[in-house]
């Protein structure tokens, strides 16, 4: 059974600089109609971590779920 | 890293901050955090100065001992607070500009005593926050808006510089590598001497606009592309080298003394 994981966006601070979209291996975000991160492919996500690593906002939490 | 961890490092209520969407500045004060995190510093133990620029309001948003100082000076005032209690954990964020122009003094002088400091040099290549004017890292060729045709001065090498000034602990870094940085900030605190650690980062606003760097992701990339780890440089000739940002731990001295420590039995001869 694969590790499931949560990602979870704080879109008040978010500026939608798409950092993050760009660097998912999976590609799992997109940009949402408001110009914010939004995970849309959650079941693909790996738990890499890189978007959180990478987010300049602190607007990304990567949680593995139960 | 769990991000609540991090959060307790946070001034949230000034959240979120004034950089441009995308900025570097962010990923490194992350990567900062998160190596304090990790490190299990205590805030009320932990001072982190600045000087005057985007980078220099970082310790704004950092719920620790911050000071925030005149441009360029802020090692000056962070060799104070080292001297004064030297049980303090002391970092420096600087700008590019702050460290090497204006502040360029008081930065060889810092590396010439070897103090105890951590200084963390955000290199963007350009005046951000004024106006996107060439600064001494602005690469030759490279458009700013006081050089329209192209920056034609060499640019600093702050690694370099740093060795050759005494520095005890030079590293660098870009923002393609957040976990690089962290791992180097570490290695940084807990260096006893100074350490510098230079994390090339970006300002696709003034920079980036007029050198077809206009995206935040296009400079994430640019400088994925353009990184060559120190091991595998040191068998790369200069001109395969040349547009290369050479990263990892540069240089490390373990055996000099620190400058508290040496200052100390100054004060002890002294008889106070």
């Amino acid at each position: 059974m694969p590790k499931k994981f949560n990602v979870i966006i704080n879109k008040i601070w978010c500026k939608g600089c798409s950092l993050c979209i760009g660097i998912c291996p999976k590609k799992v975000l997109e940009l949402d109609d408001q110009v914010k991160c939004e995970p849309v492919r959650l079941s693909d996500c790996i738990g890499c971590r890189q978007c959180e690593n990478v987010c300049p906002d602190f607007a990304i939490t990567v949680k593995e779920s139960e | 890293m769990p991000r609540e961890d991090v959060m307790k490092w946070l001034r949230s209520q000034f959240m979120p901050h004034i950089w441009c969407p995308g900025c570097g500045h962010g990923i490194i004060m992350h990567a900062m955090l998160r190596a304090l995190t990790s490190l299990d510093m205590d805030p009320d133990k932990t001072v982190i100065s600045s000087g005057i620029g985007c980078s220099s309001r970082m310790p704004g948003y950092i719920d620790a001992c911050t000071l925030h100082t005149a441009h360029g000076r802020s090692l000056a005032f962070a060799t104070g607070v080292k001297m004064v209690n030297p049980e303090l954990t002391v970092l420096d964020v600087m700008g590019d500009g702050d460290c090497s122009a204006i502040g360029g003094n008081h930065f060889i002088h810092a590396c010439r005593r070897n103090i105890g400091i951590t200084a963390i040099v955000m290199n963007n290549s350009i005046y951000g926050m004024t106006g996107g004017q060439a600064s001494p890292t602005t690469p030759v060729g490279a458009i700013a808006s006081t050089a329209p045709y192209g920056a034609v001065d060499p640019p600093f090498d702050i690694c370099r510089l740093a060795i050759g000034a005494g520095a005890t602990f030079v590293a660098r870094a870009t923002i393609a590598q957040p976990q690089l940085c962290e791992s180097l900030i570490k290695k940084g605190i807990q260096h006893d001497g100074f350490s510098v650690i230079e994390i090339m980062t970006h300002c696709h606003t003034q920079y980036g606009r007029k050198n077809k760097l206009g995206r935040p992701l296009d400079n994430f990339n640019y400088f994925k592309d353009r990184s060559v780890m120190k091991a595998k440089a040191d068998s790369m000739s200069q001109e395969e080298l040349d547009g290369k940002y050479v990263i990892g731990e540069l240089f490390y001295k373990g055996d000099a003394e620190e400058y508290t420590k040496k200052y100390a039995r100054v004060i002890e001869r002294a008889g106070r």
